[in-house]
């Protein structure tokens, strides 16, 4: 039952875009189409489930054992360029189809605040293994689903007749502010 | 004058976030109050000029195929810092930035200056432009925290400026009041700059 509340709390309640306004630049930058989004959704997920195992096992057998911890964001960060690197070369040789689809979006991810935030947030609130799994993973999910939905509503865009000053981030934002506000409707889902 | 150039360009023509769309999510995040929105954006400006600082001094010997993560390792190092100053002296400030304070290394602001200036110009002009356009973001963001202050408290910097009948919209101070009035904020700049360019003003 805990893990079905964590689970429910990270994708939808405390959505990492909507509601912890995390990777918010990919965000308006690629969801503009939806096959892109779809493309974004897949590898955001992939990466940051493989970022928050990898940190968070160094975190608690190394830099918490060698008293090492206020070094973490700059491990962590090295740790997320070089997965993000490797994960793409190892793509490329490996898994061609994967690598087509999900490729072009790797190198984004570095940036995107998203992966390092999860990473940092798994270790801020304590979690053990398992609910570190659980979190990534739905955080990930939350991520891609606002994302696919967001790209639905801005396909919607380009046949409507928008102000120029508004046009593209602008209108982009504004949109996301309303979709912020229908995901704090789940709140009233667990109490 | 060009010197000059640099360092002004960061409240004008390249004011981040709103002419330069990027680091928005430290914008969006912290900016429920008006301090917490010049804390953060001094904490990104010291970040800044270091980071540029280094990367300027160092351009002629970072090989070009490894210096994005090199730049990652510079950027790093003066986070920490930041973080490490925050705790031990303004710690009530560090507390309510939360990991966003560590998050600045992934700013796209500051690797952005990086790439695209301190590592094809000298370190004075480097230091400009990194002084310019992070004085520039503390301003934007202690702006767009006043309003959302403003708007959701009644107060600016903790104090009442608003009267006895005013009832706080909480709205600003949660999620989608951030993505509404920073969208809205952008508005009003392209239009301006639109009717600044037909010559209307």
């Amino acid at each position: 039952m805990d893990y079905i509340i964590l689970i429910i709390n990270a994708m939808l309640i405390n959505n990492i875009l909507l509601a912890q306004y995390l990777g918010n630049c990919p965000f308006l930058g690629v969801s503009k189409q939806m096959d892109t989004a779809l493309g974004m959704g897949g590898a955001v997920i992939f990466v940051i489930t493989l970022a928050s195992l990898i940190t968070w096992s160094i975190n608690q057998w190394f830099l918490i054992p060698l008293k090492l911890e206020y070094i973490r964001t700059l491990v962590f960060i090295l740790v997320i360029a070089s997965l993000v690197q490797f994960i793409e070369i190892f793509m490329k040789k490996t898994m061609e189809t994967l690598y087509r689809a999900l490729g072009i979006f790797l190198p984004l991810i570095t940036t995107n605040c998203a992966v390092l935030g999860v990473a940092l947030l798994c270790v801020k609130n304590e979690y053990t293994f398992n609910q570190m799994l659980a979190f990534s993973v739905a955080s990930a999910v939350g991520y891609s689903f606002a994302l696919v939905i967001f790209a639905g509503i801005r396909e919607r865009y380009r046949i409507a007749e928008i102000p120029k000053s508004l046009q593209d981030t602008a209108i982009g934002l504004i949109t996301a502010g309303f979709m912020s506000l229908a995901f704090l409707g789940f709140k009233g889902m667990v109490h | 004058m060009g010197a000059l150039r640099e360092f002004t360009k960061g409240f004008s023509d390249q004011l981040p976030p709103f002419r330069l769309v990027l680091g928005l999510c430290p914008t969006l995040a912290v900016t429920t109050s008006a301090s917490n929105g010049i804390g953060m954006g001094l904490a990104t400006t010291f970040v800044l000029t270091f980071s540029n600082i280094l990367v300027s001094l160092l351009r002629n010997i970072i090989p070009a195929k490894v210096r994005i993560a090199c730049y990652i390792v510079l950027i790093a190092t003066f986070v920490v810092t930041v973080e490490l100053l925050l705790k031990a002296f303004f710690f009530p400030l560090y507390q309510r930035l939360g990991i966003f304070v560590a998050l600045i290394v992934v700013n796209c602001i500051i690797l952005g200056r990086a790439e695209a200036f301190a590592s094809k110009n000298g370190i004075l002009y480097s230091t400009l432009d990194g002084l310019g356009i992070g004085l520039g973001f503390t301003l934007s963001l202690t702006f767009l925290a006043s309003i959302r202050e403003l708007l959701g408290y009644g107060t600016i910097f903790g104090i009442k400026v608003m009267g006895q009948g005013f009832e706080p919209f909480r709205f600003f101070i949660k999620a989608p009041g951030a993505f509404v009035t920073l969208g809205i904020l952008l508005y009003l700049m392209n239009y301006f700059r639109s009717l600044k360019e037909k010559g209307k003003i």
